[in-house]
């Protein structure tokens, strides 16, 4: 099976049903990927493909009908996307775990909403989960977002 | 070799030995061999436990405590960055290998029943005892709000004795006095003559020299890193999705696994029939487990998926668990249990008496109950095992290593110098991660791997119905007021399952657990409130389930207890719970000023629009002082909660970036718990799964923080878990002024509803 990940072609060999999530972790060795909850309640495994936050974890990878993109294949010539130098910045990650789903919908978010209010900010982000709690920095994070990607 | 000891080890900062001379003065002195002496690569060089160089200047610092959000990587290579006289960014940090040189200290100490405030002869005897025993179990672990107060002295020891070892190298190099030299961004330097040379080239010759025996330590006027926000050491990896924790853990010829143990927990299995599993594609074998920790069943397969499917098509046969098969048949066991005395760990003036003669409108009685509670860390439980050659290697993100590798090496029936434990980033820990089960059973299915290295991911379902689980427990409380409305007399009253009598024997089947529980009644017992007559009991009950360390342990239940009633007694006595708490915490100014400091922020007293409302709550935890206050609002779609405040005094903090964090973080924890969260029973399972029914706060309702760290506690406390305690009963007593429903039991959802 052809897939095209983080602007590169692999081949996998993967049975469709198998969800894009493990595709991606055990087959393509993208672990940049989470595992979380197996039914899309956390977030954690957020990809884009075609440009749309998905949750990969339902995803069966014989339906994935266009570019996949990770968390990994953000940076592109050796310097951090916008959403992820904010974060740098504000220094929101503890744990770490859900991270990767957060910054990509929030990636997700900013090529919708240039500007979110922090209503459009719950609204997108509520899918996924923080245990650690690191809610209040991701809503600055992704105000300082909106801004670096402004003023770029 | 004994030289080579000798002068390569490091002696465990300057722990007063008032107990240590019945355990053997000598053996106490002793210092522990230093594990990177076996580890150094390169042109290397070691000058303690958690200092390597490199001839190319390439400085390693070693911070041996679990990463799991809590910042602790950052802020101990800060303590060895400090006195190296370097940046953060100048340094590699890495975990290190499990070695008694790592040994937690301050985690036995705070197992003692004494309460922070009780400087006693008797405490501190206790206390320095305890140091000592510490140091023989030499257990490595993380929890407890330990990290810091532990690695305080000893880690700024380390890096002080290697600046002064390079600088004594480099003055022999110069042919100068040592006092003379500077030292700054990895080079020493002599201001007279203008040479410098890089710790790198002075590292093999200054690791041969004798580490000072006096060491003056920066003053804190001087410190450049510690007491301000450093940018953390993991977050651009954290950023970037680098595969950093266990369950991204990948070597050549890997093979993937998953578990399913029995849901009944602690029962047998009984058949098991993998016929259909193992004809499935990508399955490799499926395999009974039967261990002390649990028994069921592991697939080893091609693919985590393939794993996953496969075990849902394995028939089993169930043996039924141990405890009563419904939460119901459980709250019955600590009823019934509430009917024992128990042991009575704080019993000021004489309660008995007080209450005897008690006028009915002057006495508060209540019951109050918590339920049990998953950790439900977002990475699942996980382990990587390679059994080869008679050697076991286990890569897992845990708290824990030293007792993970007793209770593994002893499965696999290996010397423990033969079973080594590669700790990664932990993807949450909140105390789940301080068990070793997930690493035994990923041990059990390496054993049947032919030596090839097997990863044992479990399933969001395996991760919540086969916790550790924070315990449910029961409150019984009374109270008499004065004729002003002040307590004249408390009779605190807790009942609940034991944890230390549930961990103990996981990790050492042999031992029982003696005496009282202290986790049993903390943040009950220890709190800094002068009352004439208080007493306070733990009765532990008698139920099976299994129970751990749940982030701030017996405070989360305790705090919410304690703190609820106290709301209570405030508004029976007609006295605004503030003003009741600066009274009845007088005699102690830290807590008072914390007090004072959050009623400032939040504008306490203020008179609020209709339809939003204020609580308050004050607990002292793990050596930390901190008020909570948190303001809700009535909305269409239910109870709104809008902004909290927060004081904590830490005595010393070290990094105020990292305890915001930290106190935000803990705080939210506590609030997922309070507003909604519980784990039940039927059929002798855990009723929920995931979280659809095991939902933890979502951004949408967070709430603002406002936070202010002080600094007027005589000693260093604790962080990481201190934001937890007071952030339920703040909520609850919150709840009370909104709707004026006093909700005794856990979790609130049950009678109001959130947004």
């Amino acid at each position: 099976m052809q897939l095209t990940v983080d602007g590169k072609p692999i081949e996998i060999d993967a049975d469709p049903d198998m969800p894009l999530l493990w595709a991606l972790r055990d087959l393509a060795g993208k672990r940049g990927v989470k595992f979380g909850c197996g039914i899309a309640l956390c977030g954690a495994c957020t990809v884009h493909v075609n440009g749309e936050a998905v949750r990969s974890c339902i995803l069966p990878v014989g339906q994935v009908d266009g570019p996949v993109v990770t968390i990994e294949g953000l940076s592109t010539d050796g310097k951090l996307h916008p959403v992820q130098q904010a974060w740098l910045e504000e220094q929101v990650a503890q744990c770490g775990y859900c991270q990767s789903g957060q910054i990509m919908s929030a990636v997700a978010l900013l090529e919708r909403t240039s500007e979110p209010t922090d209503s459009e900010i719950d609204a997108a982000m509520s899918g996924n989960l923080c245990r650690c709690g690191t809610y209040p920095r991701i809503r600055a994070a992704i105000k300082r977002a909106a801004s670096i990607k402004a003023g770029a | 070799m004994v030289g080579k000891i000798a002068r390569r080890s490091f002696l465990i900062g300057a722990a007063a030995i008032a107990g240590g001379v019945a355990l053997g003065y000598y053996t106490y002195r002793k210092p522990f061999p230093n594990p990177l002496d076996d580890e150094l690569s390169g042109g290397e060089a070691t000058f303690n436990p958690y200092v390597k160089i490199a001839p190319d200047n390439t400085i390693t610092v070693i911070a041996p405590r679990a990463e799991m959000g809590q910042g602790v990587e950052t802020t101990l290579a800060a303590l060895v960055a400090e006195e190296l006289d370097l940046d953060l960014a100048a340094i590699n940090v890495e975990h290190g290998p499990v070695a008694s040189a790592y040994a937690n200290i301050a985690i036995l100490r705070d197992g003692l029943p004494f309460p922070v405030f009780d400087q006693s002869t008797l405490a501190n005897l206790a206390r320095d005892g305890m140091a000592v025993v510490g140091k023989f179990l030499a257990v490595q672990a993380t929890g407890g709000s330990t990290t810091t107060v532990d690695a305080f002295d000893k880690m700024r020891h380390a890096g002080a004795a290697a600046r002064e070892m390079l600088k004594a190298a480099a003055a022999k190099e110069f042919g100068v006095a040592a006092a003379t030299l500077t030292t700054r961004d990895g080079k020493v330097a002599d201001p007279a003559s203008g040479r410098r040379l890089t710790y790198g080239e002075l590292a093999a010759a200054a690791a041969k020299l004798a580490p000072p025996t006096e060491i003056a330590l920066r003053e804190q006027a001087e410190w450049r890193l510690l007491g301000k926000p450093q940018m953390r050491t993991d977050m651009l990896a954290k950023v970037t999705g680098q595969p950093i924790f266990g369950i991204d853990v990948d070597l050549p010829d890997m093979v993937f696994g998953t578990v399913r143990m029995n849901p009944h927990l602690g029962g047998a299995l009984v058949s098991l029939d993998a016929s259909e599993a193992e004809k499935m594609p990508g399955v490799i074998k499926v395999v009974p487990i039967r261990t002390h920790l649990g028994n069921g069943f592991g697939v080893i397969a091609k693919t985590t998926w393939h794993a996953f499917q496969a075990a849902d098509a394995v028939k089993v046969e169930w043996g039924q668990a141990p405890y009563p098969a419904d939460s119901a048949g459980m709250w019955q066991v600590l009823t019934d249990a509430a009917a024992n005395s128990g042991s009575v760990m704080r019993n000021d003036g004489n309660v008995a008496v007080e209450f005897a003669d008690a006028p009915r409108e002057r006495l508060i009685e209540a019951e109050y109950r918590v339920p049990f509670l998953a950790h439900a860390a977002m990475e699942p439980m996980n382990a990587t095992a390679q059994f080869k050659d008679g050697v076991l290697d286990i890569w897992v993100p845990n708290q824990a290593p030293s007792p993970l590798r007793t209770v593994c090496a002893r499965e696999a029936g290996i010397a423990e110098a033969k079973c080594n434990v590669h700790i990664t980033y932990l993807g949450g820990g909140f105390g789940r991660r301080l068990e070793a089960d997930y690493a035994l059973y990923a041990t059990k299915l390496a054993q049947v791997a032919d030596g090839r290295p097997v990863k044992v991911t479990w399933t969001r379902e395996e991760d919540i119905t086969h916790d550790t689980y924070r315990p449910a427990a029961l409150g019984r409380f009374r109270a008499r007021l004065d004729e002003a409305g002040m307590p004249l007399a408390v009779d605190l009253k807790v009942v609940s399952p034991s944890i230390m009598a549930s961990v103990l024997p996981r990790f050492y089947p042999m031992l029982a657990a003696l005496g009282p529980d202290k986790t049993l009644t903390d943040g009950l017992f220890n709190q800094p409130y002068t009352i004439p007559n208080y007493r306070v009991a733990g009765v532990k009950a008698d139920l099976t389930v299994p129970v751990g360390f749940w982030r701030s342990v017996g405070n989360s239940v305790n705090g919410f207890f304690h703190e609820a009633f106290m709301d209570e007694i405030a508004t029976a006595g007609g006295i605004d719970p503030v003003e009741l708490r600066k009274r009845l915490m007088a005699a102690r100014p830290t807590a008072v000023k914390v007090v004072e400091k959050v009623a400032a922020m939040s504008n306490w007293g203020e008179k609020l629009p209709a339809g939003k409302a204020k609580g308050f709550a004050f607990v002292l935890s793990f050596g930390s002082w901190v008020a909570e206050v948190v303001q809700i609002a009535d909305t269409p779609q239910g109870i709104r909660i809008e902004k909290v405040w927060i004081a904590a005094d830490v005595g010393t903090a070290l990094d105020p970036g990292i305890i915001q964090a930290q106190l935000t973080s803990a705080a939210i924890f506590g609030l997922s718990a309070a507003m909604g969260q519980e784990i039940t029973f039927a059929g002798g399972m855990v009723e929920q799964s995931n979280f659809h029914d095991f939902d933890v706060m979502r951004i949408s309702q967070c709430p603002e923080f406002e936070v202010a760290i002080l600094e007027n506690a005589p000693e260093m406390g604790g962080v990481g878990e201190i934001g937890t305690p007071p952030s339920l009963p703040a909520l609850a007593n919150a709840v009370f002024a909104l709707t004026g429903k006093r909700i005794r039991e856990l979790p609130l959802n049950k009678e109001v509803t959130f947004a």
